[in-house]
């Protein structure tokens, strides 16, 4: 994994998830991340665990994550929805009870503060946000939200993620309802007398759970689980690889505070209703600078790149146009080896004008410029039971 | 034969003026999967410590020094074809390249086993 200029200063005492004695005991290699001592791997390494997940059933611990129930005053969800929506350019009020939607803090520039996942839980919403933008994520809630909703961080509870096409029939065995979710349904189930939140989502481009679950029951809980035989427990370093061959977003890489939704091609998390002529257009941050580039386009937007040849291209690498050119036109903020795919597997910001599928740019790698063709995202079919 | 080491956990199997070098199994651990090799030019004169080749796991990147100066006389394009061989066979069939020494004395700073043994427990 590359180091994360948003981690936690390294004088600051690394914090630890529930689950870390497991897994210490399950031979996790532990390294600092977002500020807490996480699996990075485990004794089968990043390629077997990847590909693990792909064919059969991975466990992911990400209880760094934050966890936040978004409360009304009033009682009343629909008012928690229409004061988030002051904040992110969603549609929070058509999110059914039981369901939920990815969304966006924006600011007043446009760009994006943090991606998270909005579940409607009937009485609140439940949220969960990226553990680098946790804090300032609850400070943003309580700033611009506590006169419609009280914002309670869930600190006692871990979050696992069970990904891929066994995922559901091992979880049902323990909780037989999950069966008939569907993918982005979300809400409290019982799951081995637990009290946990399930949604039927995740960050692998498979169809799978992420599972909140009390502190206190969650060793127990994932260690079921995990003597299934179909099941084995996933580091980050693979949790990285997955998601980059699903095409999906990691924040503070290949979407920040300097890209714009449109930019990060993003529009499909920007409903309707949302944007310039819908019936709750704008009034959130950045609208002036967000809704006019969905009718104007922006200068330069995220693609997919396939290397043409087998040297990975990693976050970092600037882009050209062709094999001498010196002016940069753009760098790749995800890069790496795509297990599945077999090659390299990158993304990165383009001109607009060269996003087109297909379009050669090269990348400067160890001095050399390597050719990549701009390709169709995810890199990997998803198997989303929708 | 004699076998040296370095402290960047590379092999040098030295026979007559020609040193075959590749990566210790103590590093193809530390670097998990390997996905990529790239080897340089035969005939590139290589100075000591000079990057000479890199190898690639799923999760970095890194580089492969020039242990001792000299001339790249053979590199293993099976490493290339098959980057995993360096997981599986590093310390025979995984060799990286060879070269014709330059200055035995540069030898004289190396690990034997036992020593390169002591170094990385």
């Amino acid at each position: 994994m590359p180091a994360h200029a948003h981690d936690a200063p390294a004088l600051d005492p690394l914090k630890r998830v529930p689950l870390h004695a497991l897994h210490l005991v399950r031979g996790g290699k532990m390294v600092p991340f977002a500020g807490y001592e996480m699996p990075v791997q485990y004794a089968a390494g990043v390629l077997k665990e990847h590909l693990h997940t792909r064919a059969a059933a991975g466990l992911f611990d990400v209880s760094h994550m934050g966890q936040i129930a978004l409360r009304p005053k009033s009682g009343q969800v629909a008012d928690a929805a229409s004061a988030l929506e002051r904040l992110v350019p969603q549609d929070i009020g058509s999110i059914a009870p039981g369901r939920q939607r990815y969304a966006l803090f924006t600011n007043a520039a446009g760009g994006i503060l943090d991606d998270l996942m909005v579940a409607n839980f009937g009485d609140h919403l439940f949220l969960v946000v990226n553990a680098a933008c946790k804090d300032a994520d609850e400070a943003h809630l309580r700033a611009h939200l506590s006169d419609a909703c009280t914002v309670e961080p869930l600190t006692d509870r871990a979050l696992v993620a069970l990904q891929g096409p066994k995922a559901a029939a091992v979880l049902a065995k323990h909780a037989p309802d999950v069966a008939a979710m569907r993918f982005m349904d979300a809400g409290p189930r019982r799951i081995l007398d637990a009290d946990c939140f399930v949604s039927r989502s995740g960050y692998t481009g498979e169809d799978g759970f992420e599972i909140s679950i009390p502190a206190a029951d969650a060793e127990r809980v994932v260690t079921t689980l995990l003597a299934d035989a179909d099941v084995l427990p996933i580091g980050l370093g693979a949790r990285d690889s997955l998601r980059l061959e699903a095409g999906l977003c990691l924040y503070g890489h290949d979407i920040d505070t300097a890209t714009t939704p449109v930019e990060a091609a993003l529009e499909w998390a920007v409903q309707k209703s949302r944007r310039s002529g819908g019936a709750k257009a704008g009034g959130f941050p950045g609208a002036d600078v967000i809704l006019p580039q969905f009718e104007n386009g922006a200068a330069r937007r995220r693609v997919g790149l396939k290397a043409e040849g087998r040297a990975p291209v990693r976050e970092g690498a600037p882009l050209f146009a062709d094999a001498t050119a010196t002016d940069r036109i753009g760098t790749v903020t995800s890069g790496g080896f795509g297990p599945s795919v077999n090659g390299p597997v990158a993304m990165g910001y383009v001109p607009t004008a060269l996003s087109a599928i297909d379009t050669l740019v090269f990348a400067e790698v160890r001095g050399q410029r390597l050719p990549l063709r701009v390709a169709k995202l995810p890199f990997v079919a998803p198997t989303y039971q929708r | 034969m004699t076998t040296l080491f370095t402290d960047d956990h590379e092999w040098l199997q030295i026979d007559g003026d020609v040193a075959t070098i590749g990566i210790t199994d103590f590093a193809q651990t530390q670097l998990g999967d390997v996905v990529f090799v790239e080897l340089p030019k035969v005939g590139r004169a290589l100075k000591k410590a000079e990057a000479a080749a890199t190898v690639e796991s799923v999760k970095a990147a890194s580089d492969v020094y020039a242990p001792i100066t000299g001339e790249v006389v053979a590199v293993n394009d099976a490493v290339v074809a098959d980057p995993s061989l360096v997981n599986s066979d590093p310390g025979n069939g995984a060799w990286f390249f060879k070269l014709k020494i330059a200055d035995t004395s540069e030898l004289d700073g190396l690990m034997d086993e036992a020593a390169y043994k002591a170094h990385t427990a």
